[in-house]
């Protein structure tokens, strides 16, 4: 997690000073607004894993020598398919056409994207309760 | 359905696994939905990433073929092929495509998305239907920039930057360029969901073992690209919301007559632009690097510069965009022209490394490493005349002429030859078959051939003064000459690509695979070709950056990088 960590807040510092050094030197705000911002896209992520990285026990893949059994256990739960992004994309795409064509078309958007919405936050909760935890 | 997953087994390395359950529970046969349906709602990485390759291709044949229309006209001074305003459309929505709907897509949704993982030991992505919701979010937005060709008024026709304010209501009325508008802000929000996946997969599903420096680089430039996503991608979507703004809401950000500012929506446009000439460009750098290492079977030579270099290209890219607007008179020329000769020590770093990865290797001249080097060539040629436009005197000589359409063709013909050289490499890892290698190399020598006829052409014209972006030019026998030998390369690039599509299908399930036909050394030749869902059975200790190459020859003097265990004890008889 170090890494990862140093990696962005190096990136938000070189980013707040060449921020500085702009906005000084040019007077120009649009640029240097979205320098400072930029930088602060570096401290953020960054400062968190930061904090993070002290509070906890380094990571099997943040581990030179890690094997591979180190790492037994659950990863994580992922879906194994699903409509229900399939239904926000059509949802998106009426959204787009409604931008264009006539507001009407945000009709059978919102109704999409809603029903996307719904299925994908059930599809998560009726998952969850019907795999059993491999290890139990 | 929910799956709940399991880290693979180890291969024959530290541990016995005497827990067989957990096998099935790392990689198994998957009974999901067939046919169609599969491919509606798979979250599968590999999945995706396939779909996201092939309609990134096709948006690069559409694309393609506008070019062609392109070529044609300009073949002969006062040509009336097409109208005038049918080729602001012609040249408009070529960039468009190319840009936004090739590039990009085929390089971080479709390529990135299938390898990422497997290089790094992850089962999947970390939110499988976000990158999902990614891909459906840019098709839509491919057809909603495609349906401008249907519309009355026909497609955008305003340059592929969209400037204010000839993309404002008054001089672009039309359902076209809100077309385009509203295509740019869905495919905006799937590039920024996939930068949110490359980042959270990087950082939080390496295997044991796979530390950061640790990762190939082509894993690395991917990070580095999400990260770069994240900053730039969000500006273009809020510029796009502001352009539309100005358009229908009676908003006056980008016009003059209500106090606004229209160099401002280049500021924008730019700040999001150049960094995504480093998203476009990196993974192709990434592709190249593992093909040149795997084909001349050596690591990467210079594995930290390398990294340092990626990070270093990006944090420059986000201050250099105002060199694209030094003819405003309104920016800062020192600091843009001193950031953009800056980009050119990383960049320079990467292609000596590129260099000495061949040095002294068993360099296999096969099509994957034809197309390696070609990109190598073609890209340092752009990259040179890169620097020239980086001085703002030659820049004020140079804007808006040829010179400029011939140096970032020779970038992006360059990143085309790193795509192919990816297809040709890990097209056998994802289908489980080899392409053609004769078709191949007909393929590439008629691609190297013709980029290079149609852009050095161009470069002379830029500086003969020919304006780009104009329909016809005035009858000049040097100019016309110069314009048929760039249109007969053109026209040899598109019968390339037509040698590719030939190849395709003639190969499909022709000559299989096999785990690891390159013998090359990163993580993704361990598991078979294809991977099973979920991607590894099994997985090798992991100890330098080429975990399958440590694990095929044991005995061999390891040249990788990064902390080693004890070397393997000498054959029997070998002298130390």
């Amino acid at each position: 997690m170090k890494v990862e960590a140093k990696l962005l807040i190096y990136l938000g510092v070189f980013f707040g000073a060449m921020g500085i050094v702009y906005w000084l030197w040019s007077g120009e705000n649009a640029g240097g607004m979205m320098l400072v911002a930029s930088a602060l896209l570096g401290f953020l992520p960054g400062g968190y894993y930061l904090w993070w990285s002290n509070r906890m026990v380094q990571r099997p893949s943040d581990r030179e020598d890690a094997t591979i059994a180190d790492g037994a256990g659950v990863i994580e739960t992922f879906p194994g398919s699903s409509i229900w992004p399939f239904t926000l994309g059509c949802g998106a795409f009426f959204v787009g056409l409604s931008l264009v064509f006539g507001v009407w078309f945000a009709v059978p958007a919102f109704a999409l994207i809603v029903w996307a919405m719904l299925g994908a936050v059930t599809e998560s909760r009726r998952g969850g309760g019907h795999t059993h935890n491999a290890n139990g | 359905m929910t799956e709940i997953i399991e880290r693979p087994a180890s291969a024959g390395g530290d541990v016995l696994v005497d827990d067989h359950a957990q096998l099935d529970h790392g990689a198994h046969d998957h009974h999901g939905p067939t046919g169609i349906l599969k491919w509606l709602t798979s979250t599968d990485h590999k999945v995706i990433g396939l779909s996201y390759t092939v309609t990134s291709v096709i948006m690069l044949v559409i694309g393609g073929l506008l070019a062609e229309l392109i070529r044609i006209q300009l073949a002969v001074p006062n040509s009336s092929f097409v109208s005038l305003a049918e080729y602001n459309q012609l040249f408009t929505m070529h960039g468009s495509l190319m840009i936004y709907l090739f590039a990009g897509p085929f390089a971080f949704g479709g390529l990135a998305n299938i390898i990422v993982p497997l290089q790094i030991g992850a089962p999947d992505m970390a939110f499988p239907r976000l990158n999902a919701l990614s891909y459906w979010l840019y098709l839509s937005g491919s057809l909603l920039m495609l349906l401008g060709f249907v519309t009355a008024g026909g497609a955008a026709d305003f340059g592929w930057v969209g400037y204010a304010p000839l993309s404002n209501a008054i001089y672009s009325p039309g359902a076209g360029a809100d077309l385009w508008i509203a295509a740019l802000m869905l495919t905006g929000f799937s590039a920024i969901f996939t930068g949110v996946n490359l980042c959270a997969t990087v950082f939080y599903l390496r295997a044991p073992g796979m530390t950061m420096f640790r990762m190939p680089i082509f894993t690395w430039n991917l990070l580095v690209v999400g990260i770069l996503i994240l900053l730039a991608f969000p500006v273009l979507t809020a510029g796009l919301v502001m352009l539309y703004c100005d358009r229908h809401f009676g908003t006056h950000i980008y016009t003059v007559p209500g106090g606004g500012v229209p160099v401002l929506w280049q500021h924008i446009f730019w700040f999001w632009g150049h960094p995504e000439v480093y998203i476009l460009a990196l993974p192709f750098f990434g592709m190249v690097t593992e093909v040149i290492a795997a084909m001349s079977k050596k690591p990467v030579f210079g594995y930290k510069g390398m990294v340092f270099a990626t990070i270093t290209i990006a944090a420059l890219s986000l201050g250099v965009w105002a060199h694209h607007m030094f003819t405003t008179g309104v920016v800062l020329l020192p600091f843009f022209s001193i950031m953009s000769l800056l980009i050119a020590v990383p960049t320079g770093i990467k292609i000596f490394n590129w260099i000495g990865t061949m040095w002294g290797g068993k360099v296999r001249l096969n099509t994957a490493m034809l197309f390696a080097i070609g990109f190598v060539i073609t890209f340092l040629i752009g990259g040179l005349t890169g620097i020239y436009l980086a001085s703002p005197p030659l820049d004020f000589f140079t804007h808006d002429t040829y010179f400029v359409v011939a140096h970032f063709h020779s970038v992006v013909l360059a990143l085309v030859m790193g795509g192919m050289a990816g297809l040709y490499y890990w097209g056998p890892k994802v289908t489980g078959y080899m392409l053609n290698e004769p078709l191949g190399k007909i393929q590439f020598w008629l691609w190297f051939i013709g980029a290079q006829m149609m852009v050095v052409p161009q470069y002379i014209l830029g500086l003969n003064g020919m304006p780009r972006r104009v329909a016809t030019y005035v009858h000049d026998p040097q100019w016309a000459a110069l314009n048929q030998w760039a249109t007969a390369g053109a026209i040899l690039m598109g019968v390339s690509t037509l040698v590719f599509v030939v190849n395709f299908v003639y190969s499909w399930k022709r000559v299989p695979a096999g785990d690891n036909p390159w013998d090359a050394q990163t993580l993704e030749w361990f598991t078979t070709s294809p991977p099973p869902h979920h991607n590894y059975y099994s997985l090798p200790p992991i100890r330098s950056e080429r975990p399958t190459w440590d694990y095929n020859h044991p005995n061999a003097k390891t040249l990788a990088h990064g902390h080693h265990e004890a070397p393997d004890p000498a054959p029997a008889g070998a002298t130390p």
